[in-house]
């Protein structure tokens, strides 16, 4: 234990700073996960995996003297049809199943595409720079790398751009429809079929972006990708389906989290906390219903 | 008629049973020297298990280009027998076993990683099978009493001691305080213990003491203590990610530290990943191309990097090199003992002491190579942005004097 993050006071600035900016990053992947979990009721295991693989659209745009930024307009655009396909070959087969066999369905893809990924680009940890330069706050003490601002940034936009793209488009009205009631969105004319398509595009898509932004920021590896799905698992846990602003306060709630843990349990305990928290949670929610119930009898 | 027929079915079974052991114990076949070895080519170490392959195969085909190997007034030739380890600990022991018991396999080389040697290791002391490895650095391997273990590499915990003494020595000879960042696995925590011994050694101070996740790609929390506490010296290890993002991060958060020492900046082609902000790091190295070692058969080590390079097309890194010399160790060992009994040869490979491009070698009680130091090199940079690896420590090695301390951000 070390509580060197509250003798400090800039310290908790910084961890806190690092921490939303960071959570915003994570709440754009649980945004997409929690989408498809709302549309189709599938939870998908292959989520970090996507991450990842958009990481390496940018990485290899980088690799061919692009600027890496761009990824975060290319990758989207490869992702979404990685997506469609995915769902044309897999997911389309158990997308009406038990919620089991999507999620050993979702676990094989992302076994595969670790496999894959390692096998077409190598074991080795890359990165992209963006030379971005960094920002310093109150005299120094606290800094802050631009590439984070610039993902944090880049987040928002696109996740602003998506609520709006809901509320207002054809396709925005069918997919909420068709996440309320399947059954009466279909009476109704809804194509469910391609709803369901456009959905998992859509959300491999924000994965793609989100990628784009991890591999300018941090590092990307074939086998980083499961500690992303576990967070966006569990900021949608949290926050519930279909809560936009509740997956941004959960991401930036579990962003700060991890920064605090990593300062005061050590680093070492940064991805257990989490695991722990996800416990936690998942325990009082359970706690709560079988409450609910009683009072119900 | 009747015990006639048992007796006949007697013989036969019996002619069977020794035609079939005859096979398995085939380690020699005919004017070849097999040997087996299971190595990562799939999975999270493929990259290093590829260069260890590389390794090995170049200094197959020099020895058996220059006359191969002569035991008992005949001339073998070097063959091996490889299987993929997937990188998984399991698979290489059950390999391990495969090789022994069905290939009928009775020298071993080693797989890449700490982890995977010490999958393999309880094998092949099991059967009795001399392995000489030379990727398995993790201490814990040398002090289990393995008798037919030997790594050709100094172990884990000499990777990084140099860094402490050379930075107590630019310190007038007077403690630093040191910051330690190290990835939770065998062959990291190894590096810590011989930082830990140096710190003890030299009366020095250890201020922070972080433990790294294997998921690690952010350690932007121990760079900030780092940049409150101000050390004298920053260790990392982490393998190919904790070098990468260490430098991302302490060039990202400008964070100034007189002195960075860090392990597989090799591996991790830190200078064409960072460029220029990787200058100044002071990196652990098993070999380095300009070290004045030498052999009869690759000459020395820029020899050996020509060579390597020509072949498989990029420049050897440590694994590769150092994999050449299990071989050269190998080959040794068979003419002096002048046999292919395995206890025989494991004899000669303990009493080994010989130079080759790579290094001394000669091995402790424990397997471990005892004769061949560490070296620390520098990134260094030209204006132009072209950044070379030198030789900075220690002195007897050195091709450029250590810059330190480091310069600030503010002035690079």
């Amino acid at each position: 234990m070390d509580f060197m993050v509250f003798q400090y006071p800039m310290i908790s600035v910084q961890a806190c700073l690092d921490g939303i900016l960071l959570g915003i990053l994570f709440a754009l992947i649980a945004y997409g996960m929690a989408l498809q979990w709302g549309v189709m009721n599938i939870i998908n295991i292959a989520q970090g995996d996507l991450v990842i693989l958009g990481g390496y659209i940018a990485y290899f745009m980088y690799l061919y003297g692009i600027h890496p930024a761009w990824g975060v307009i290319v990758s989207p655009i490869i992702m979404f049809f990685v997506g469609i396909a995915i769902y044309k070959l897999v997911i389309n087969k158990v997308v009406d199943r038990d919620l089991f066999i999507s999620i050993l369905a979702t676990f094989g893809i992302s076994i595969l595409f670790m496999q894959l990924m390692n096998f077409a680009f190598g074991a080795d940890v890359v990165l992209a720079n963006s030379d971005y330069g960094t920002t310093m706050l109150f005299n120094n003490n606290v800094v802050l790398p631009n590439s984070k601002i610039f993902s944090a940034f880049i987040s928002i936009l696109f996740a602003i751009c998506l609520v709006i793209y809901m509320k207002k488009s054809k396709l925005g009205r069918a997919i909420r429809a068709t996440a309320q009631n399947a059954r009466a969105a279909k009476i109704l004319g809804v194509d469910t079929e391609k709803v369901y398509a456009a959905t998992f595009g859509i959300n491999a898509a924000l994965c793609g972006v989100a990628g784009a932004l991890i591999s300018i920021t941090f590092t990307i590896h074939p086998y980083m990708g499961l500690p992303y799905t576990i967070r966006s698992f569990m900021i949608v846990i949290v926050a519930g389906l279909g809560n936009l602003p509740g997956v941004a306060m959960s991401g930036m709630g579990l962003g700060v989290f991890e920064e605090f843990a990593d300062y005061i349990l050590g680093t070492e305990f940064r991805i257990g906390s989490v695991f722990l928290l996800l416990v936690l949670i998942l325990v009082y929610r359970r706690f709560k219903l079988s409450r609910k119930r009683e009072y119900l009898k | 008629m009747k015990i006639n027929k048992i007796i006949i079915s007697f013989i036969s079974a019996a002619v069977i049973l020794l035609s079939t052991s005859v096979v398995s114990f085939a380690k020699v076949v005919g004017d070849k020297i097999v040997l087996g070895a299971a190595i990562s080519l799939t999975g999270k170490y493929s990259s290093n298990g590829v260069h260890t392959q590389n390794g090995y195969n170049m200094a197959v085909d020099r020895i058996n280009s220059m006359g191969g190997v002569k035991v008992g007034g005949k001339t073998y030739k070097f063959d091996i027998i490889y299987y993929d380890d997937e990188s998984n600990p399991k698979r290489a022991a059950q390999l391990a076993e495969r090789l022994i018991s069905q290939d009928g396999v009775e020298f071993m080389l080693g797989p890449y990683s700490s982890g995977l040697t010490k999958a393999i290791a309880p094998v092949t002391e099991k059967y009795g099978v001399p392995m000489v490895e030379a990727n398995g650095a993790s201490r814990s391997l040398f002090t289990k009493g393995y008798k037919y273990l030997f790594a050709v590499l100094a172990p884990a915990n000499l990777y990084l001691d140099v860094a402490i003494d050379l930075a107590v020595e630019k310190n007038n000879g007077k403690p630093v305080t040191v910051a330690m960042a190290f990835e939770q696995d065998a062959f990291s925590q190894d590096v810590r213990l011989g930082v830990l011994d140096a710190i003890k050694r030299t009366g020095s101070k250890k201020v922070i003491d972080d433990k790294l996740p294997k998921e690690l790609n952010d350690m932007a929390a121990t760079l900030v203590k780092v940049k409150q506490m101000k050390p004298d010296v920053l260790v990392v290890s982490g393998h190919t990610k904790g070098a990468l993002t260490a430098i991302r991060q302490i060039s990202e958060m400008k964070v100034d530290v007189p002195m960075l020492a860090m392990t597989h900046c090799d591996a991790a082609k830190l200078s064409k990943q960072h460029g220029k902000n990787s200058q100044y790091a002071l990196c652990a190295s098993q070999w380095h191309k300009t070290l004045t070692y030498k052999d009869n058969f690759f000459k020395d080590g820029m020899t050996y990097d020509a060579d390597f390079t020509k072949e498989f097309g990029y420049a050897p890194p440590y694994q590769a090199a150092e994999s050449s010399a299990a071989l050269l160790v190998f080959k040794d060992a068979f003419e002096r003992a002048n046999s292919f009994d395995q206890k025989k040869v494991r004899d000669a490979l303990a009493a080994t002491n010989m130079q080759t491009f790579y290094g001394n070698i000669k091995f402790a009680e424990g397997g471990q190579n005892v004769d061949k130091p560490m070296v620390l090199f520098q990134v260094m940079c030209d204006d132009g942005g072209k950044c070379e690896n030198k030789v900075v420590a220690p002195t007897k090695w050195a091709s450029a004097k250590l810059i330190h301390p480091i310069p600030s951000w503010s002035q690079r």
